[in-house]
């Protein structure tokens, strides 16, 4: 049974592959951007994804492990991207 | 084509050890300028191939894309694709960090639809071995459809035959037109789909994949060790800024006094030798004498960023900087900002975003400068009382603090207010990739050092010294009319700007001996004090501080002395950070804008602290 979550709520020690992508902005412009730059760095579907570290001030921004590089991001620039969960070898 | 170079630009990811690959082609045989027009840098060195053929090796500021976000990759896009005339490339060298490939395959795909000759330099190729990760080189070049060569740049392995395969490959391969086009979303995720396709072909993964990175991480970034460790280290490097540039700063100062009193022992007293000495020699000294602090600074700074930390520190700081609508890279340019604001704004550079890069720049001169000090000292030993208050607190120690505090909170509420007013809710993501932790290296730290210092003492002769000049002028010419009883300055224009902008200040509870000062001031904070010496003519002010304090807490109320370090606090009296803001933003109207942002919250804030003060009775 995976459980599908959105990547910006997950916590550290999660991970899966990622479901779908799509970035949510107010300015589609700005949206479209966001989604380019996402996908540059490698969050595209399938990808697997842990989440390795949390920031020291409400828990962002958030340290990704995607295939193995280590992208750093605030939780809001992934909200739009949700996670299937693989077995969760949580620090939770 | 037989007389001209070829042309070789490098391309790369950010951290895939570009830049070192050029300093190992390059060596002490390169450029470094701005590109026309921007502020980035441009880079370039002239080489000779093993055969002896001469090549131009440019290093292209680093890029996920061709899709250009920043300037700098508008850069390497506009060269890449052959749009800017001075650098036009004739083979294009991918430059891979060969443990990390993902996504500079997906760069490389976009390279090879350029059409121009392309070869892949595999780099950090013996960390790879290390790794024990396997890549068949041979597949690898089969599907990415151009040779690839490994690399060491640290060890200066695999150079030259990467620079006969560059040379074959131009031989063998006629440039094709582009077919380059941006890609759209879709065309990223094929893209990503062809290089994870080629990488389960052709790349076993480590067998021993690197662990240090991460154990380094699991402290650094740790919630509350990593913050800690991040304040000490800061605590440290400002120590240093301050101890170990002291001998530095001291030995120019001491050299440069020679130098003047040399120079007007064999010159005949006149204007010539007035504008040698007081001018040019005391000008640039006053620029010069920071540079042992830019050095340390830069130094700490740039064995941090070559270690990777840099952008750990920014991952610490963002959330905590971001509530005043600063990026977590601006705190590097900020703290540095404390030693002084002109390679704070220098190193905002590492600012990929050009709205948070120019937040940083605006508010860096806010921060506490080590140039502010002696006015601070002087006006805390003339007014505030050596007292002890609440049993344990010197109250001068206090004053001095509370007027650090003040430039930390103005720079915060100030980029607060241009992030809400200027670019509402603007768009900048956070978004960088964390590179592995890597030994630095001494010879490129060094290189680089060099450059920055290089940079720094250009800037000081070709914007600072007409600026002194000018200055020098002022405050020199007219000349006394003979029987004159006062100080030279008193007759000259700088004395009549003093008694003309008189009226102005009056509010503030500034005399027109202050106002004087105020105009040689604006060659640098410091030189006020020297400047009200001259005015009070006590000589040799600066290092007569005590005399100079006793006469002006006689001439000035306390109400006075308070307004003037709120003047400082906030006021831009320093011509050459304005001359690097010009060069950096390259813009004269965010010139200007600093110019008259600052000088409006200097006059409000005298003026509050002034009328308060008197208010309370201490007019």
């Amino acid at each position: 049974m995976t459980e599908i979550i959105t990547l910006s709520r997950a916590r550290r020690g999660q991970g899966g592959r990622i479901h779908a992508v799509e970035a949510i902005e107010a300015n589609p412009a700005d949206a479209l951007e966001l989604e380019r730059r996402l996908l540059e760095f490698g969050l595209v579907e399938g990808a697997r994804v842990q989440m390795i570290h949390e920031g020291p001030v409400g828990r962002d921004p958030v340290v990704l492990d995607v295939e193995g590089m280590r992208i750093a991001l605030r939780r809001h620039e992934v909200r739009g991207l949700s996670l299937a969960l693989t077995g969760t070898d949580a620090a939770e | 084509m037989s007389d001209t170079a070829i042309t070789v630009a490098l391309v790369g990811n950010p951290n895939s050890g570009k830049t070192a690959l050029f300093n190992a082609l390059t060596g002490s045989r390169q450029k470094v300028a701005n590109y026309a027009g921007v502020t980035v840098e441009r880079k370039a060195g002239a080489i000779k191939a093993p055969d002896g053929t001469p090549m131009t090796v440019l290093d292209l500021p680093g890029t996920y894309s061709l899709r250009a976000r920043s300037p700098d990759e508008v850069i390497t896009r506009d060269v890449v694709l052959g749009r800017r005339p001075e650098d036009v490339p004739d083979v294009l060298v991918v430059v891979a960090d060969a443990t990390n490939l993902r996504l500079v395959l997906r760069l490389a795909l976009e390279i090879k639809a350029v059409g121009l000759p392309a070869v892949m330099a595999l780099n950090m190729y013996d960390i790879a071995e290390r790794q024990g990760l396997r890549i068949d080189l041979e597949g690898l070049s089969k599907a990415i459809g151009m040779p690839v060569v490994t690399t060491v740049a640290t060890r200066k392995r695999g150079l030259e035959q990467l620079l006969t395969i560059v040379q074959g490959v131009l031989a063998s391969t006629a440039a094709r037109p582009s077919t380059w086009h941006e890609p759209d979303v879709g065309d990223i995720r094929a893209a990503h789909r062809e290089a994870s396709r080629i990488l389960s072909a052709h790349v076993k993964p480590p067998e021993r994949p690197d662990t240090l990175t991460g154990k380094i991480d699991s402290v650094l970034l740790h919630p509350v060790a990593g913050l800690l460790i991040l304040l000490t280290l800061l605590f440290v490097m400002f120590q240093a800024v301050f101890s170990w540039a002291a001998p530095g700063m001291d030995a120019i100062d001491l050299g440069l006094g020679a130098l003047g009193g040399w120079v007007a022992g064999i010159m005949p007293d006149g204007l010539l030798q007035s504008l040698i000495v007081d001018g040019l020699i005391s000008g640039v000294g006053s620029v010069l004498v920071f540079l042992p602090q830019i050095l340390v600074l830069f130094l700490f700074i740039l064995l941090l960023e070559d270690f990777g930390y840099m952008a750990r520190a920014a991952f610490l700081m963002d959330r905590i900087m971001g509530g005043a609508g600063l990026h977590g890279r601006a705190f590097i340019p900020l703290l540095s900002s404390f030693a002084c604001a002109i390679p704070g704004v220098m190193s905002a550079r590492v600012i990929d975003s050009k709205r948070d890069r120019l937040t940083t720049i605006m508010v860096a001169p806010l921060m506490t400068c080590s140039a502010r000090i002696p006015v601070y000292t002087l006006i805390i030993a003339a007014f505030i009382p050596r007292e002890t208050v609440w049993g344990w607190v010197e109250l001068q120690g206090l004053v001095m603090f509370g007027l650090y505090a003040a430039g930390i909170l103005s720079a915060l509420v100030v980029s607060f207010v241009i992030r809400k007013i200027f670019w509402r809710g603007a768009f900048e993501p956070f978004m960088m990739e964390l590179p592995a932790y890597k030994m630095p290296d001494p010879g490129s730290v060094a290189l680089n050092l060099w450059q920055r210092a290089r940079i720094f003492l250009e800037r000081a002769g070709r914007i600072i010294l007409p600026l002194m000049v000018v200055v020098w002028a002022l405050s020199t010419f007219p000349g006394p009319p003979p029987g004159a009883t006062g100080a030279a300055i008193d007759y000259s224009f700088a004395g009549m700007i003093g008694r003309a902008l008189e009226p102005i200040f009056a509010p503030i509870g500034f005399n027109w001996q202050m106002v004087v000062a105020l105009v040689p001031g604006m060659a640098a904070r410091e030189v006020a004090v020297a400047a009200l010496g001259t005015v009070y003519a006590v000589a040799d002010a600066e290092s007569a501080v005590g005399t100079l304090a006793g006469v002006l807490s006689l001439q000035w109320s306390l109400a006075t002395g308070l307004a003037f370090l709120a003047w400082y606090v906030f006021a831009p009296q320093c011509v050459a950070t304005l001359g690097v803001v010009k060069r950096e933003t390259n813009s004269w109207m965010w010139m200007w804008v600093m110019v008259v942002y600052m000088f409006a919250l200097a006059y409000l804030a005298a003026f509050v602290v002034y009328r308060l003060a008197v208010a309370f009775g201490l007019g």
